[in-house]
Order: C-alpha cells, then structure tokens, then sequence
C-alpha cells in the first residue's frame, strides 16, 4: 500500500477544499439559515408539530442529508473530473500508486469535507432550534456512512462525465429531486395516499428517515430498511468501482 | 552493459482498430541519452505512454530494470519521471505544493531539502509560492521537469521538452539534461528538432508510422554525415571510368556527363586535389564542380519517405 500517495491525495484535495473556505463551509451555513428563516420561520409558525416534534426541529435531519449528500457528489466527482479535464491525470497513471489508493485518497477527502459540512449545519441549527439528540451513535454512523457512500458515488460520476455538463447533470437532475421528494421537509406520512407508496421506492427516504430517527426516535421506514438501504448503496457503489477498476474504464485505455 | 529499459513487439492498437504502435523492439541503456526523433503523429508519445503507464500495450511486453510496466507496475513505475509534451498544471496550486504532490505519489516521504534544491537548479526557487497559473509557459515547463524529479527517479522520459521554448530555456534545458546523465539517469527525449538530438543524444532512434527505424550511436551517424560527395560535371559523356583514375571511388553519374567522388572530411586528406590533377592528366575536360553533404536530416528524411 502506497501510504504516501494516499496522503499526498487526501493533503492536495483538502488543500484545495480550504482554498475556497467560504464557497466551502460559509455557504451551507448561510443556506441553512436561509431554511430555518423560510421553512422554520415562516411556514414552520403555520405547522404545529410533525410527530411530536418542533416542525423547526424536524427539518434539521433532512437539511443535513440534503448538503451532505449534494456537497459529497459535487466535490468528489469535481475532484476526479478536474485533473482528467486539465490534463493531471497523467500523474495519477503514471505514478506508482493503485486504483484502491487513488479512490480512497479522493474519497477519503470529499466525505470528509462533506462531514465537516454537515457538523456545521448542526452546529448552525443549534442556534435556531432546541436538539435533543437520542442516538448519537447512529446518527454519526449515519452521517459518516452517507458522506462516504455519495463521495464513491460522485467519484463514479466524475469518472463516468466527458464533460462539465455531464458531471452536473446526474446531482442536478436526479439527487436533488430526489432529496426534496425524500422528506426532507415532511414526514412521509403527510402524503396523500398514493404518493406514500410511490415514495417508497425512492432510496433516499430511508436514508432521511433513518437520520431522522437517530435525532428524534421516530422514523418513517423501519430503522432496519433505512440500515439495508445505505449499506445496498454503498455496495452498490463499491461494486461499480471495482468493475472500473477491473476494466480500467474510461481511465487507462 | 544490461538494457534498463526493454521493449519487446509492442504492439498498441486503439478501439477505432488503429496501431499507433506496430510491434516495436527497443532496448535503452542505463546512463544513456536516447533521442527519439520522428515526424508528428508517428507514435512517440503512444511509446512514451505505454512505458510510463499511462496506457497499457495491447501486445508485447514492457520491462524497466526488469519489472514488467504492467504486473510489476509499482518498482517500474517509482524508477520514472515523466514530463509531458503538454503543459498540465493544477491552476490555482503553489508551485511548492504541486512538486510535493507528485513527490506523495511516488510513495517518498516528505523531504523539503530535496525539492529544495531541484526547485533552485530550476531557478524556480522564487516561484516556490507563486499558483502555476500566474507562470510563464517556460516557468510551467520547469515546474513539470521539476515534478518529474521530485522523487529522483533513474529514468527521466522528456516528451518534446523544447517544443515552443525560448533559446535560453532550451540551453538550460539541455545543461540540466547534461547533469542528469553524469548523476547516472536515463534520459529519453522525444524531438522533431535534429539538432537537439545532435546537441545532446548518445544514441538516436528513428521512429515513424508505429515503427523503429533505426537506432544508431550518434557517432556513427554523425560519421555518415561527414561524409561528402563530389560531382564534377564533364564537357564529354564517359562510359568508363579511365583506368588511370582506377584508385579513386568514382562513380559515373547515370548520364556519364559527370563523376561523383566520395570522401570524408573528417580525414585529413580528402584526396581532392590529386584526383583534379590525374582528371586533367587523363584527358578529361571539367565544366563545374559541386559539393553535397549528407546530414541527420537527410539521413532521417530518407529513412522517413522509404517506409510508404
């Protein structure tokens, strides 16, 4: 194992995450406000409580996920795409270093930036809501697992994209729908009949869901579906990574 | 002296079914200068790429100091410095950062003594903290030699390293390629300019169309570009070559109005005035007198147009 190089990656990506503090960490900070004052503030007053919970309080899971998730795709597929596009990646393949190593420096960045991100977020809501935390445990498991399994989801992405336009269609188009339709804001319950169904097959509701119930002890889904669920997609991941790996796509002719 | 690097039948053929590369055999010897020259598109950067990794071969095996490029790819890749025909940079990284990054990848630890002193060899000592983005194309140029070198490799690949270089880079390009060699590196250089390959080479191989033409001690070829001839025109067709000219390498010009003579100017004689005397000894009657020299060019030009 090539520790150097894994470190060399991890320090450059950092080094560049820290090189745009304020696009990086200060605008999720001032998008969540943005929430709290527009849903918590303003539409939150008209709603009550969602199962027992502040309506202020119950959007803070689905807020985190919401950037976590978004921020980990965008910055580990910016990451990959960015040296194939200027031309870097003659480094990368010229260096003695392996597929494994090159993911896990890359990766290993991006979920940990996404990670900062959402502590930040939390740290930010403090400060609107009261948070009462009652599985911290899962709920950093969550967390970590989330940023990790969409960071090798958007390194696939940055892969897979010939162009700036195809590295921002698959957030643009799939993840963020997916993540507002995902209950970000609403319990699932709150859906007209049909569309609680339909929601189901829509994977980020368990993973919202789950994150949710290690915050509140409510849950959606089973806390068990939510678990299969992030494991199914970081295996799914994985399993795309490797098949890269295998066949050298779209990297090593 | 045991090749360092060793390419055997090599064979590269892309997915449109293209062969950049059509079963080529070289070997490299440690401590030399090889100058690859040959036009554009004739396949040496697909050679250069398929030795450092960037590409794998289709066919045919790849070994440097004995590690296959391909199953061994950690010892033969941590022997290589690479520097790319184009200019890739991270824009908004430090010169400094952008040198230790490539010295991580190679698996080297930290050793800011070391790119010290390559940066200063560089003269890029002051840009240490300038992004890549606000250097001069030659200053980028250097930071990529400078990459190249950070984890001290053994062989050193330089993909046209003075295309669109100003004459004073080029000089320091060739002193620092000068220093390599007496530290023991390798150095590979791929060129369309003949006379970097005559500037610094040892050893000249001549690619074109996926294929090696020639690889020649630059000695060698440069004897043959020594070489001149001498064609002096007649006022009366010959058929034969007087007998009493028989000691001389004349040749009788396909329309015998003229004899071509031969000779080496690095010797000490050339043999022109004893021969313009016995030609007028003989009877014959001279009506002009030209001069041609065979250089590298020449030399590759032919080698270039044979092969169709």
């Amino acid at each position: 194992m090539n520790l150097q190089a894994i470190k060399a990656i991890y320090v450059h990506e950092m080094v560049r995450f820290f090189r745009t503090l304020m696009q990086s960490f200060l605008s999720p900070v001032l998008s969540t406000s943005l929430y709290f004052v527009v849903f918590g503030a303003a539409i939150g007053s008209r709603i009550d409580q969602i199962e027992g919970v502040s309506y202020g309080a119950f959007i803070v899971p689905g807020l985190i996920m919401l950037s976590v998730m978004t921020q980990s795709v965008s910055n580990a597929s910016f990451g990959i795409y960015f040296p194939k596009f200027i031309g870097t990646v003659y480094e990368l393949l010229s260096a003695p270093v392996s597929f494994l190593e090159i993911v896990i420096g890359y990766v290993g960045a991006a979920a940990t930036k996404s990670f900062f991100i959402g502590v930040i977020i939390l740290v930010t809501a403090h400060f609107f809501v009261d948070l009462d935390i009652q599985h911290p445990g899962a709920m950093l498991a969550f967390l970590v697992l989330t940023c990790l399994s969409f960071s090798l989801f958007g390194f696939i992405i940055g892969i897979w994209a010939g162009n700036f336009e195809q590295l921002q269609i698959i957030p643009l188009l799939i993840i963020t729908p997916l993540v507002f339709l995902g209950g970000s804001f609403y319990s699932i319950t709150m859906l007209p009949g049909i569309w609680q169904t339909i929601t189901l097959f829509n994977p980020v509701v368990y993973l919202i869901s789950g994150f949710r119930w290690s915050f509140f002890g409510t849950a959606d889904v089973p806390i068990i579906a939510s678990l299969l669920a992030i494991s199914a997609f970081t295996a799914i991941c994985l399993a795309i990574i490797w098949w890269i790996f295998r066949t050298g796509y779209k990297i090593r002719s | 002296m045991p090749a360092i690097v060793q390419v055997s039948d090599v064979v590269k053929r892309y997915e449109s079914g293209f062969e950049a590369l059509k079963g080529v055999d070289l070997e490299i010897e440690e401590g030399e200068i090889l100058a690859l020259l040959g036009p554009n598109g004739a396949g040496k950067t697909t050679l250069i790429s398929t030795i450092c990794g960037i590409s794998h071969p289709t066919s045919g095996t790849i070994t440097v100091s004995g590690h296959d490029v391909v199953k061994n790819y950690r010892k033969a890749r941590a022997l290589i410095g690479l520097v790319p025909q184009e200019i890739a940079l991270e824009p908004f990284e430090t010169v400094w950062n952008s040198v230790s990054f490539t010295r991580g990848l190679f698996g080297k630890a930290k050793d800011d003594a070391h790119l010290e002193s390559i940066l200063r060899q560089l003269s890029l000592w002051d840009k240490k903290d300038a992004q890549t983005k606000e250097l001069s194309g030659g200053m980028k140029r250097r930071v990529l030699i400078a990459k190249a070198l950070s984890h001290g490799p053994r062989i050193l690949f330089l993909d046209e390293p003075t295309a669109g270089v100003d004459v004073e880079l080029r000089k320091d390009m060739w002193e620092i390629v000068g220093k390599l060699k007496q530290d023991g590196v390798t150095i590979i250089l791929t060129t369309h300019y003949i006379e970097e390959a005559e500037a610094i080479a040892d050893r000249v191989g001549v690619i074109n169309q996926g294929q090696i033409l020639l690889v020649e001690d630059k000695a060698t070829l440069m004897a043959q570009m020594g070489r001149k001839q001498l064609r002096i025109a007649l006022q009366e067709p010959i058929s034969a070559v007087p007998e009493s000219l028989g000691s001389y390498t004349l040749e009788i010009a396909p329309e015998g109005d003229a004899l071509v003579y031969h000779y080496d100017t690095t010797n000490e004689r050339t043999g022109i005035t004893t021969l313009l005397n016995d030609l007028q000894t003989a009877g014959l009657t001279m009506t002009d007198l030209k001069t041609q020299e065979s250089s590298l060019e020449d030399i590759f030009v032919d080698l270039v147009k044979e092969k169709p």
